[in-house]
């Protein structure tokens, strides 16, 4: 059964030093509340997987949580690099961190792999690419029934995955609209779910619109209301992606001094993300609102 | 509006917009490829599909998205699946027409490298990785790359190859199995296609670009077949769009 509680609790309760840990979103319902509340609790030795490192990994590897990180497109979207990652991989600043890479659809092709229980997952990609001489994770397999060779990827099964949804009712149970990345598969895969939704509801909302269920209680371990939660990566209807913070990142990680100093404003400098919404201002949040655009209701009707 | 109103990047942008037939399915990349397809959309192609990696499926976005994963890219669509089945349901499966691709290195072979400058395990630079770029690749049933034109960026070789082009020629690569492969290396200097071997030679220059200005800027003996042949330069309408709609702010044109 799930509990609900609050992201430090949850941050502190299931992850532990040396775990491999997945921070799921595809650029949309980034976890960078619970990625802050790692920095926060000190966490070292983990092994960071997720898609697309984006800003979360780049400061969890700034503040030195990370000795690996699994990744297939390591940048700051839309922006450039991501500056804090190339500099523990090209100087060991502030640790050596071990890198995996992949291509996305070798990694999703991980978790689906992992979420499924299968020994591997075969995938038409690799060939002819220099990522499998460079990562032993991905290899060729005979296809049993005649189709020739091709490459497959072994499952992925992460200690913690750490996911967010729009919405969920306490028990855990969660609606998610707008890009769903890999999401469900990364929580299905982990041993520990930690789930962070922008608001609780009702489970009579949940159960109003089961085709919209991401994510059921008995494959979640622990339940967090955390508004803004994602900022400054966005929550599809509730608020768009602070662009002027990714803007910003590309200034404040150009050294490893201006990061450390970025942290301790942001992270260390606050104790929670109500904190650092305060320090963030009303304004700036009220930038980010979009205007409303419901979906049209979907008759589920009732029957005797 | 005369010929130098538009920038070399504006003529690049057109060019690649211009090779998406209205109709096809696309799997657009994030940056400049983004803005083409956008534009493609809004000019001679209104039905062009745009599927991005982030899953969404006939995006219909009312703003340039700023990356492959924004909010404005599932509002408005016609659909949004799992990353991973639109890697398998639609990409793998041979739902996608045209793969729309930039890297930091393209060679000869329109191998794309965005893993590495320099030596994997000791990199000089180390760049962002393959994200989608080595499975659009592999799958699409045609690939087109646009770059701008500079010798480091068109080297004979690629340092690593994160996304196969023709790997071995055009034989190798039907060898290997992979779908497609890439059509055009669009840049901001000329038109490249791909000969029998699957080597890139020049097409057609942009007006105004001069055969010994493009030699000078790619990294192998490039053939150009014909040097008069001149890329149709872009119309006043298309440059609007670009700099009314899609990019005001010069994000990507570096027009302000």
């Amino acid at each position: 059964m799930s509990v609900l509680t609050t992201t430090a609790d949850a941050v502190s309760s299931a992850i532990d030093d040396g775990d491999t840990v997945y921070l799921a979103g595809f650029t949309h319902l980034i976890p960078f509340a619970s990625g802050h509340e790692m920095i926060r609790a000190g966490l070292r030795d983990l092994h960071l997987v997720r898609a697309t490192p984006d800003l979360v990994y780049d400061q969890l590897v700034a503040a030195g949580c990370a000795s690996k990180v699994t990744f297939s497109w390591a940048g700051n979207p839309g922006v450039g690099s991501l500056q804090a990652f190339r500099r523990a991989v090209e100087d060991g600043v502030p640790n050596e961190i071990e890198i995996e890479e992949y291509s996305h659809y070798g990694l999703t092709a991980r978790l689906a792999a992992g979420a499924r229980a299968l020994p591997f997952m075969p995938v038409r990609t690799y060939a002819g690419s220099d990522l499998p001489a460079h990562n032993d994770n991905i290899r060729r397999v005979e296809d049993p029934f005649g189709g020739g060779e091709l490459h497959a990827v072994p499952p992925l099964t992460p200690d913690v995955a750490v996911v967010r949804a729009q919405r969920a009712d306490e028990n855990g149970n969660a609606h998610l609209w707008g890009i769903s990345g890999e999401i469900a598969d990364a929580a299905m895969a982990a041993e520990t779910v930690v789930l962070s939704v922008e608001e609780l509801v009702d489970e009579s909302v949940i159960r109003s619109d089961p085709n919209r269920t991401t994510l059921t209680n008995r494959d979640v371990d622990y339940v967090v209301e955390e508004p803004y939660g994602s900022h400054p990566s966005y929550a599809q209807g509730y608020y768009d992606r602070d662009n002027d913070a990714y803007l910003e990142w590309a200034e404040a990680s150009a050294s490893h001094e201006s990061v450390e100093a970025w942290l301790d404003e942001w992270v260390y400098g606050v104790d929670s993300r109500r904190e650092y919404l305060e320090r963030l201002g009303a304004d700036r949040l009220l930038d980010l609102q979009p205007s409303t655009a419901y979906t049209t209701p979907a008759n589920m009707g009732r029957y005797r | 509006m005369t010929d130098a109103d538009y920038t070399a990047t504006e003529a690049m942008v057109v060019a690649a917009a211009r090779e998406l037939d209205d109709g096809d399915s696309v799997l657009v990349g994030v940056g400049v490829p983004n803005l083409a397809c956008n534009l493609a959309k809004r000019t001679h192609a209104p039905d062009l599909q745009m599927v991005y990696e982030s899953g969404t499926i006939d995006s219909n976005p009312s703003k340039l998205p700023l990356s492959i994963g924004d909010p404005v890219l599932a509002s408005g669509a016609l659909r949004v699946v799992p990353m991973f089945d639109g890697f398998t349901t639609y990409l793998q499966a041979g739902r996608i027409d045209v793969g729309f691709l930039g890297g930091a290195q393209i060679d000869r072979h329109g191998n794309i490298n965005s893993t590495v400058i320099g030596e994997y395990d000791d990199p000089v630079v180390r760049l962002p990785g393959s994200g989608g770029a080595c499975d659009i690749a592999s799958n699409a049933h045609r690939t087109i790359i646009i770059t701008p034109h500079e010798e480091r960026r068109l080297p004979a070789e690629v340092d690593f190859v994160t996304s196969p082009g023709y790997v071995g020629g055009r034989e190798g690569r039907a060898e290997l199995g992979l779908r497609g492969g890439p059509s055009a290396i669009i840049t901001d200097k000329a038109v490249l296609r791909f000969d029998d071997d699957g080597v890139a030679y020049v097409e057609t220059l942009h007006p105004d670009v001069s055969a010994d200005e493009v030699r000078a800027a790619t990294g192998w003996e490039v053939e150009i077949s014909d040097e008069s042949a001149r890329t149709a330069p872009p119309t006043p309408d298309e440059v609007a769009t670009i700099r009314d709609e899609l990019d005001p702010q010069g994000v990507y044109t570096g027009t302000d």
